[in-house]
């Protein structure tokens, strides 16, 4: 099928064009190494008497991989502003290439891009004495790579439909800390007061906190999970769903 | 057949101050092998009209043929057969200029060995070699547009678009990157090309359409069209002693081949049909009367003067 061979010929251009410049790799991953290096630490007097076999980063680090998902992903959308003004977009437009296939190469470059950094995170976060059960830490990643692609399937739309940086960053800057800090991402928001703990039920995101960190813990019947799961595919069907349809629209 | 043909082409876009119509009714023809052109000021709709010839975007009215095939309705077999170059041409700069052309010819469902021999074939034909192979973040404005060009025949079009082709280059690399449209039409590719100099439409358009204001002003070949406005002026410097001038002036308005003769300080203007039939034929007037010549001085009308008889206003100013 077309679609297929096109979004494959796309992705290995955009993976090789990805690996010639690997400081990308490192730069999404800057911000959560961070936390895990300079803020995990401070975690370890403050959370106590968790369930035998875990400690502070068994709570902390399902956070800070949802953050690399979160970040990661959200900001793609610049990378499709600077390949609409150097008329890389408009260049396929006129070729025969499947409409999709630009999206789909793109999101599945981000998946595989996200894995690696999930690793690397997680192998850091080993490193540091995490303890963890092993199959929920994996099952965790089927978890926050859709997710990612959702994100990043609607950074894409988002920068198509606005054309420039200059509208796209502070609309990515309005919604992304909230987002973060309503995630419970840092702190469980059993910590929070009851207004707060409301709140955050808006935002996703601390559906699929709460759910990688039972899956952390090995607690793979708490509720948690099945919504965490249900919660992403719902989202990152509709965000493929809808990206497409912006990229079918604009690339007509 | 032509290779482009549109009748009342039309595209019109909702603006918050209403209706704004870019192209009213364009009727064009575009002829296999020629090196066409679209001139006019910016904001003329240039860009817009070639946008729905190349299927780009949709157009609100009108019908047009594209490479044999229905415009709307097949816009699909359209894209197969052309080859599209926009103002900022879409070049990764990332990656080096062979590995986009190895990838845009794969787009265009080349085989792999197929698309490599390709890109080998189009990166000696647009002289490539010495860059080819270095990423494209490092090529100058002239090596890439060049590269541009060739990812636009990647898949040996009939018919090349060129968006603006040479703005924003300096005078060797466009006078390079004329010699290689004109190798490409010489090779039987078609080109229909935008531009808003002047000088581009007169030396390098077979043929030509003046546009302004969403509208097609003049068509014709550049020699045509200056033709039409007004003729040559040829400008001659006499000696002013003992109204040399205006006897001058008496014995040639009284030639046939002078349409309008103005005099105009120390110096006399000529209007004539053709400036190098008729410079014979005032030397030999003069000479036989004994005036002495010192400047003497033949002027082509531009593509200025036609757009200027046209619409009133000089391209030139515009451009300013």
């Amino acid at each position: 099928m077309r679609l297929i061979t096109d979004t494959w010929l796309l992705f290995t251009n955009y993976v090789s064009s990805t690996l010639r410049q690997p400081v990308w790799i490192i730069v999404s991953l800057f911000t959560p190494i961070c936390y895990l290096l300079l803020f995990a630490p401070l975690l370890d007097k403050m959370i106590t008497g968790g369930a035998p076999g875990t400690n502070a980063l068994t709570s902390f680090t399902p956070g800070v991989v949802v953050m690399l998902g979160m970040f990661g992903s959200l900001f793609v959308g610049f990378s499709i502003i600077s390949d609409l003004r150097a008329g890389i977009v408009e260049r396929l437009r006129v070729t025969p290439v499947s409409r999709l296939a630009p999206l789909l190469a793109r999101a599945l470059r981000d998946a595989c891009l996200l894995l690696v950094q999930c690793v690397v995170l997680l192998g850091l976060a080993y490193l540091m004495g995490l303890k963890a059960n092993l199959g929920g830490v994996l099952l965790s990643l089927v978890l926050v790579i859709p997710m990612g692609v959702a994100l990043a399937s609607v950074s894409y739309a988002l920068g198509l439909i606005l054309k420039s940086e200059d509208a796209f960053a502070p609309l990515l800057n309005f919604f992304v800390t909230p987002l973060l800090l309503l995630s419970g991402i840092l702190l469980p928001l059993t910590l929070a007061p009851d207004w707060l703990q409301g709140a955050a039920k808006i935002s996703p995101f601390y559906y699929v906190v709460n759910a990688t960190r039972a899956l952390f813990i090995g607690d793979f019947n708490d509720s948690s999970v099945w919504i965490g799961f249900l919660l992403v595919t719902v989202l990152a069907i509709l965000a493929v769903y809808w990206a497409a349809s912006v990229f079918r629209k604009a690339t007509a | 057949m032509s290779i482009i043909e549109t009748t009342g082409l039309t595209k019109s876009f909702k603006t918050r101050r209403g209706v704004v119509e870019a192209v009213k009714s364009v009727d064009m023809k575009v002829e296999e092998g020629e090196i066409f052109g679209f001139l006019g000021p910016n904001g003329a709709g240039k860009t817009t009209t070639m946008r729905m010839l190349s299927t780009l975007m949709q157009p609100s009215g009108g019908r047009a043929s594209v490479v044999g095939y229905d415009l709307l309705k097949e816009p699909g077999r359209v894209r197969e057969r052309i080859g599209y170059v926009s103002q900022a041409g879409g070049v990764d700069i990332a990656i080096s200029g062979r590995e986009n052309l190895v990838l845009q010819g794969r787009l265009y469902r080349l085989s792999a060995a197929r698309a490599k021999d390709r890109a080998q074939e189009l990166i000696v034909a647009l002289q490539l070699e010495e860059f080819a192979d270095r990423a494209a973040k490092t090529y100058s404005g002239g090596q890439k547009r060049r590269l541009d060009i060739a990812l636009g025949m990647a898949h040996q079009p009939p018919l090349l678009f060129l968006d603006e082709p040479t703005t924003g280059l300096d005078p060797q690399s466009r006078a390079h990157l004329w010699e290689e449209v004109r190798k490409l039409r010489n090779d039987g590719t078609t080109i229909f090309l935008t531009t808003h100099y002047l000088d581009e439409a007169d030396a390098l358009c077979d043929r030509l359409c003046i546009i302004d204001n969403g509208m097609i002003v003049a068509e014709g070949t550049p020699d045509v069209l200056k033709r039409q406005v007004a003729g040559d002026v040829i400008t001659l410097g006499l000696e002013t002693h003992n109204g040399a001038l205006l006897q001058a002036q008496a014995l040639l308005g009284k030639q046939s081949f002078v349409k309008e003769i103005q005099v105009e300080k120390d110096q006399l203007r000529l209007y004539v049909e053709r400036g190098e039939q008729a410079l014979p034929l005032i030397l030999r007037v003069l000479d036989g009367a004994g005036l002495g010549l010192q400047t003497i001085a033949l002027a082509r009308p531009s593509l200025d003067d036609v757009f200027l008889r046209q619409t009133g206003r000089s391209l030139r100013e515009e451009a300013a």
